[in-house]
């Protein structure tokens, strides 16, 4: 649901996201036998704060601004790089996720972690909580993007798509007497007319007759379809099931009256509400219904005029 | 506003779902055992009282929004009501309490269902 969206989001990313997509590719690195009064300069030029060592091609080391700090303190002179740098490198893989990498700042609490290619171990660049965080909100800008010009597209469909005639159709499938899936149906369609940009009240009542049309096919038919369509200012939830019928459509139309089992009503269902809530919170309801064969509830919502009925 | 956080300690309710926010405000309660009749008059955001475990309590809260679903009498929820709930993210809240006294002592906390 909605609740802690912006935390599972992020998280969602450190999974997804991997090293290669977020680690600065243009790495700084330095000689085992450079003099660190090079480093300095190095450092400050690239303004960095650490930088792998590397010996012919091979990662031997990894030395920062720390590791000079210390050796300054100690008072040495002319050292070369081998002579303070750390010698065990933490690295990590740059097919990771990143949130192995959020994992590894916590852990180590180092500034930064050299990437190699986990098939030939070379190195393939640097990561620092800075790079984590950029990544981060790059993505997340991608996504939110994305996301408004799908919403746009949603909520200018009708606009936009220029034809003589425009019909989007929703279809699910109901089992019938399926208890453990029932109301699946409903749930899918109100997220997809949620995603799809249509106003929250509109949603919220094509639920609700749509829950309750599932329902009915999955208490007294073998199953059969539930359709939403898209008119231009319609949206239409159809109902088709290939049920025993209704005998006396009125009888059913009242409310309180029901035909559902003990073993039904036992659950919760079968107020004899269900036919009542759909007339209750769309616009316009017809049932047509032959015993034996089937029945089919077709309902129009209107979206212009939202006070039509509440 | 109350929320959840101050409703659970005062009745002493055990959440049976972990999976929920404590801080979701609830503006009104509704009791009763029929679903449609909850579909039809519940509000969101209303904290709803039960006597029926199964797993369709689940989609209604989630179909009406509702802040959570307290099951009375000392039941316990189906297994597969549990993890819905939990899935859902809808607090799922016991007590031995009859609806009667439940609904009475939310009442006397301030909560309506009008």
């Amino acid at each position: 649901m909605e609740k802690n969206n912006s935390i599972s989001k992020l998280q969602e990313l450190a999974y997804e996201l991997k090293i290669r997509d977020i680690m600065t590719t243009r790495v700084t690195t330095v000689l085992p036998t450079q003099n660190i009064k090079d480093l300095r300069k190095i450092m400050h030029d690239s303004s960095i704060s650490g930088t792998p060592v590397m010996e012919n091609g091979k990662l031997i080391g990894i030395i920062s601004i720390e590791d000079f700090i210390r050796s300054l303190v100690r008072g040495e002179n002319n050292k070369t790089v081998q002579d303070i740098m750390t010698h065990h490198v933490e690295t990590l893989c740059a097919d990771e996720p990143v949130i192995h990498a959020v994992a590894k700042f916590e852990k180590f609490g180092y500034g930064r972690f050299p990437i190699v290619e986990r098939k030939t171990g070379e190195l393939a660049g640097i990561i620092t909580k800075s790079d984590i965080i950029k990544g981060m909100l790059r993505k997340l800008e991608i996504d939110y993007r994305e996301e408004e010009i799908h919403r746009y597209r949603a909520s200018h469909l009708f606009e936009d798509v220029v034809a003589d005639h425009i019909n989007l159709t929703l279809e699910y499938n109901v089992q019938g007497q399926n208890f453990h899936h029932a109301g699946e149906a409903s749930s899918r369609l109100k997220k997809t007319l949620q995603r799809m940009g249509l106003p929250l009240e509109i949603v919220r009542r094509a639920a609700i007759a749509s829950y309750e049309i599932e329902m009915n096919i999955v208490i007294y038919t073998n199953g059969g379809k539930l359709t939403a369509s898209l008119l231009p200012g319609i949206l239409s939830i159809t109902a088709v099931d290939k049920g025993p019928g209704i005998p006396d459509i009125q009888q059913a139309m009242q409310p309180g009256f029901s035909t559902a089992t003990t073993t039904i009503r036992e659950m919760g269902f079968g107020a004899g509400m269900g036919l009542p809530n759909v007339k209750k919170y769309t616009d316009d309801m017809q049932i047509t219904s032959t015993l034996g064969k089937g029945t089919e509830i077709i309902t129009k919502i209107y979206l212009k005029d939202q006070n039509a009925q509440t | 506003m109350l929320k959840l956080k101050d409703i659970i300690p005062e009745l002493e309710l055990k959440p049976a779902s972990q999976n929920f926010d404590s801080n979701h405000e609830v503006t009104g309660g509704y009791a009763s055992d029929l679903l449609s009749d909850v579909i039809a008059n519940a509000e969101k955001n209303y904290l709803w009282i039960t006597l029926q475990t199964h797993e369709n309590i689940i989609a209604v809260a989630v179909l009406k929004e509702l802040a959570g679903i307290i099951l009375i009498n000392d039941r316990e929820p189906d297994p597969n009501t549990l993890s819905k709930a939990e899935k859902e993210g809808i607090a799922l809240l016991l007590t031995p309490l009859p609806a009667f006294e439940v609904v009475g002592r939310l009442y006397q906390m301030g909560l309506r269902g009008l």
